[in-house]
């Protein structure tokens, strides 16, 4: 599903405060694969998902997104394949929209934003059937603006947006860094919940552990911009916390 | 009282240019002066057209794609040389005065006997009624046609961009294009109130755009007041609510003059006026 050959990335190229963020990469990430990626700070794990995500263009390499090419593809283009959900609980959605006007952007990801009004009331009925599967009583609430919501309940709803329009590739930053443990919980259910019903393609970043562990068909331990473990399925069922835990 | 409708004809006439500066402002959330110039673009069209009997319905598309155009230049500034909006806006309107000058000829171009769109019905003895109920439709035309493409797919696309733009492209919309619309369609507003007030007038004066971007953004703060005070959030609600202003604007400063004021002062009256809003406002929230 994701071919990646080769990709690296320096910040600030040519300055003192050069980076090299990834060194050399490739790795292949199949269709149904849930990867977890781990990796202390600044190990290039975020810079390796968002040049996936097309955030910044990679100085070499090459990206092969579902048979397409990819490399040289701006973010917003690469929607066509991907959707992702932000460390920040704030940057997946527009805080001055209503929940439904939210929906209903992301319900075109893939599509043309047309001039003709798309809120009907069996869209407005699916947004919050959708939405009630949170059990955050967030259905009664599809008019308000997403500003006046807590963190948690719009990083769940950055979720379910993730899926309105069809996916096949899900990237989760961190999705749960900023959250209490309650909604981190709600959060990461919810997101085995759709790979699972939907068949996506997930790479979840995270510095959580235990979600390591939990989730996750696949593990990547990420050091100095480079790969340096890449353990399946049967692999990682063996793996505990206090193995990862080992590892840094 | 044909003092006071007088000034909310002009008031309409220019909450053209409060809902272009709306859009931009407080949609896009971009801070754009291009107004000036592009204010005074749909007056010069408008002057040299109607001086060379071209019928209304062609000078209209010809002043908004003319406004649009100078939205376009000041977007392409400030997306492609990664320039700050507002320095984008002041190179696009100093450019324009060139423009303008150059386009129509002269310095001031009186329009008494030319076609005007003010003139165009006689449903009333006292003409000034018939200037009030053409404005007034028109106004609400253009108030009812932006409301609807606010609520539309591409509308909430535009919302959403000057809301958080990380959302928008991660939701497969170019936030640069966006923004070539928005500022495209909010000075097109803009040049569309310069071709009213030309006719209001009866005449395009090359400096008449200087400092008019005030009236406009006052407009959407003393309608960002209103919103307050009535708790209005609909986007309708809004739209109006800056027509309204924009009407009070004018009002206020027609009330002035009547009292006596030295007119040399109305710029000085008008941006202490401003000032006085956006301080009551913040004032009101620091309490």
């Amino acid at each position: 599903m994701i071919e990646i050959k080769h990709i690296s990335k320096t910040f600030n190229k040519g300055e003192a405060t050069a980076v090299k963020a990834l060194n050399d990469v490739s790795i292949n990430i199949n269709a149904n694969d849930f990867v977890v990626i781990v990796g202390s700070n600044g190990s290039g794990k975020s810079t390796l998902l968002n040049s996936i995500a097309g955030s910044f263009l990679v100085d070499e390499g090459s990206i092969v997104i579902d048979g397409n090419d990819v490399t040289k593809l701006q973010d917003y283009q690469r929607t066509k394949w991907l959707s992702r959900v932000f460390q920040n609980p704030l940057q997946g959605t527009a805080p001055a929209l209503s929940i439904i006007d939210n929906f209903r952007l992301a319900a075109l990801r893939t599509q043309v934003k047309n001039i003709t009004v798309g809120t009907s009331n069996t869209f407005i009925n699916k947004v919050k059937d959708s939405i009630s599967s949170l059990g955050m009583g967030l259905e009664n609430k599809v008019n308000q603006p997403v500003g006046s919501l807590s963190g948690g309940q719009r990083q769940a709803l950055t979720l379910l947006m993730s899926v309105m329009d069809k996916s096949k590739i899900l990237l989760l930053d961190e999705p749960t860094a900023a959250l209490d443990p309650k909604s981190a919980e709600i959060v990461m259910n919810t997101a085995s919940k759709l790979v699972d019903e939907l068949n996506l393609t997930a790479i979840l970043v995270t510095h959580n552990l235990k979600e390591a562990v939990s989730f996750g068909n696949r593990i990547i331990q990420m050091s100095e911009g480079s790969i340096i473990k890449d353990l399946d399925r049967t692999a990682k069922e063996k793996l505990g916390v206090n193995d990862i835990f080992e590892w840094f | 009282m044909d003092f006071y409708i007088t000034a909310i004809i002009l008031g309409l006439c220019l909450s053209a240019m409060g809902l272009g500066i709306f859009l931009s402002m407080k949609i896009f959330n971009i801070p754009d002066i291009t107004t000036d110039g592009s204010y005074t673009l749909g007056a010069v069209v408008t002057a040299v057209m109607l001086i060379h009997h071209t019928p209304i319905y062609f000078i209209i598309p010809a002043v908004m794609l003319a406004g649009a155009a100078s939205g376009c230049i000041t977007a392409f500034i400030h997306t492609k040389f990664k320039i700050d909006a507002l320095l984008a806006g002041i190179l696009t309107m100093t450019a324009l005065y060139s423009i303008n000058l150059t386009i129509l000829g002269r310095s001031n171009q009186p329009l008494i006997d030319t076609k005007n769109i003010f003139t165009s019905i006689n449903f009333f003895s006292n003409s000034i009624y018939n200037s009030l109920l053409i404005v007034v439709v028109i106004i609400a035309i253009i108030a009812i046609v932006l409301s609807y493409i606010l609520k539309t797919d591409f509308g909430i696309a535009m919302r959403a961009t000057g809301n958080n733009a990380s959302m928008v492209r991660a939701l497969g919309v170019n936030d640069n294009k966006m923004k070539f619309f928005g500022l495209a369609i909010a000075n097109s507003l803009t040049a569309f109130a310069g071709f009213l007030v030309a006719q209001n007038q009866f005449y395009t004066d090359i400096n008449m755009g200087i400092g008019i971007v005030i009236t406009g953004l006052g407009s959407v703060l003393i309608a960002d007041a209103l919103k307050g005070l009535f708790k209005i959030n609909s986007l309708s609600g809004q739209l109006i609510l800056v027509v309204v202003s924009s009407i009070i604007f004018q009002l206020v400063l027609a009330a002035t003059l009547s009292i006596g004021v030295n007119p040399n002062l109305l710029k000085l009256i008008t941006s202490l006026f401003v000032l006085l809003i956006v301080g009551l406002t913040k004032f009101r929230k620091a309490i």
